[in-house]
């Protein structure tokens, strides 16, 4: 991993704030479902982007993306081959409300190999963007009801903050799915990735 | 951050950390470069007053890129119309404005092409209002031009809008502030950790050096990266300007971790 563009290589174009006003360009009909409505085992993942001040982002996009039930993804750079599943896009968009409120319907992941022998426990990955924010914040969605599995998790289990920094990153089971706030800053501020 | 942070972390979590595996103990992925981490802008730019209460104050936790984020949506044909690249048509007459042809190519940062890959833009029309409820610059909304497009790269990464030249609009982050004319675009690559949003400028705007977004970019080198050039072949006579914009995403890794002999 280097954080320097090699000889001959490009170096990437910088981001920019997807700014204030991005709803009528990345607003899709369809955004919020990674798989249709009404489809068996589906649950919904929803919370809130709040900001530092603890006020409801009513501006921001979370994006998500992640495997299927089985842990597989369809993409042909899984070295383990790209498994399609009917109905299933692995990728949900969802811009917030007035209330900073965001909710996608999709499938729960199943746990995911690597790196090394072990298993990542059941998570989805998320990207948030926002007026304010000059390039994403990434961060994951990982699921209260699998204790046993978070417990052997390699990104949990290295956060420094112990169980407090883990807590931003686990989404309570509620009825019909699970349920995250994301705090962009303050006491309660979500663990961000650098990727 | 950066490559010295990420030292760091796998320093203090040890070389048995189950987070950074040596080669041959099971499955390790080539991950994507970080050098976008020299070029993005910081999270924390006050002159840009939205990022105050919206950074986070912890350091980034730098992990590993694994399966999760080297794949991603590779959305196709579905999501785009046959007249999607044309930001002119589809709203019953001619819009406003100096109409333009926006092209150019996405590669990766290991210069190969970014194949099939989806590309949104939205932009404000030619008085600098856009196309949205919270929009209250005093400007006329343009009833033919919504502002927004959509196409797919082709097999040598290409791809191309009809649109018009964006105006300046006004803001409130300071006095008298600005923005310099803009297209907003979106690119997706094929990795979760390409994703992309960013902004295209145009030569030679009076406003750059007003404005702390564009600004937000740290090394002008990086910054003229933003910064469409005027393109005198794509300029069709008696109908529109050129303009050409590639885009680069992260490149991968060369495979440091491939197994001998797997």
């Amino acid at each position: 991993m280097s954080g320097t563009t090699p000889p001959g290589a490009l170096p990437p174009t910088p981001s920019q704030t997807v700014g204030p006003f991005f709803s009528f360009g990345l607003e899709w009909e369809d955004g919020p479902f990674a798989v249709p409505a009404g489809t068996a085992g589906a649950i919904r993942v929803e919370g809130r982007l709040l900001d530092g001040r603890g006020h409801p982002i009513p501006d921001g996009l979370v994006e998500t993306w992640q495997a299927d039930p089985d842990g597989r993804f369809a993409h042909p750079d899984d070295p383990r081959g790209a498994v399609a599943r009917e109905g299933f896009r692995g990728f949900a968009r969802c811009p917030t409300d007035d209330e900073g409120r965001w909710s996608v319907l999709t499938l729960k992941p199943g746990a995911v190999p690597g790196p090394g022998e072990g298993l990542q426990a059941p998570h989805i990955a998320v990207s948030v963007f926002a007026r304010g924010l000059l390039q994403r914040l990434v961060t994951r969605i990982y699921f209260g009801d699998e204790e046993a599995a978070n417990a052997a998790d390699p990104v949990l289990g290295s956060l420094r903050g112990g169980d407090a920094e883990r807590a931003t990153l686990i989404a309570a089971p509620v009825e019909g799915g699970y349920r995250l706030d994301i705090y962009l800053q303050g006491p309660d501020e979500t663990v961000f990735f650098a990727i | 951050m950066g490559h010295k942070h990420e030292v760091e972390r796998k320093a203090e979590l040890g070389e048995s950390s189950p987070l950074w595996r040596a080669p041959g103990e099971g499955l390790i992925v080539a991950g994507y470069r970080r050098d976008h981490e020299k070029v993005d802008p910081p999270h924390d730019f006050p002159a840009y007053r939205g990022t105050i209460s919206r950074h986070p104050k912890r350091p980034l936790v730098p992990i590993p890129d694994a399966l999760t984020e080297i794949t991603g949506p590779l959305l196709g044909e579905d999501r785009v119309g046959a007249a999607d690249f044309d930001l002119t048509a589809g709203m019953g007459g001619e819009p406003q404005g100096q109409k333009m042809v926006l092209h150019g190519r996405v590669l990766d940062g290991n210069g190969r092409p970014v194949r099939g890959t989806l590309i949104e833009i939205w932009q404000a029309n030619a008085a600098g209002r856009y196309w949205h409820a919270w929009d209250n610059h005093p400007a006329p909304l343009d009833p033919h031009f919504e502002g927004v497009g959509r196409c797919l790269t082709d097999d040598h990464g290409r791809y191309r809008f009809v649109t018009i030249k964006p105006g300046s609009y006004p803001w409130g982050n300071h006095f008298n502030a600005w923005r310099p004319a803009h297209i907003h675009v979106s690119l997706f690559g094929r990795a979760f950790a390409q994703r992309l949003v960013t902004q295209m400028y145009f030569p030679g705007d009076p406003m750059f050096d007003h404005d702390p977004i564009f600004n937000s970019v740290r090394e002008p080198a990086d910054r003229a990266r933003l910064i469409a050039a005027f393109d005198w072949e794509a300029t069709t006579p008696e109908w529109a300007l050129g303009y050409r914009f590639d885009i680069v995403l992260r490149g991968r890794e060369s495979t440091p971790f491939e197994e001998p002999g797997a």
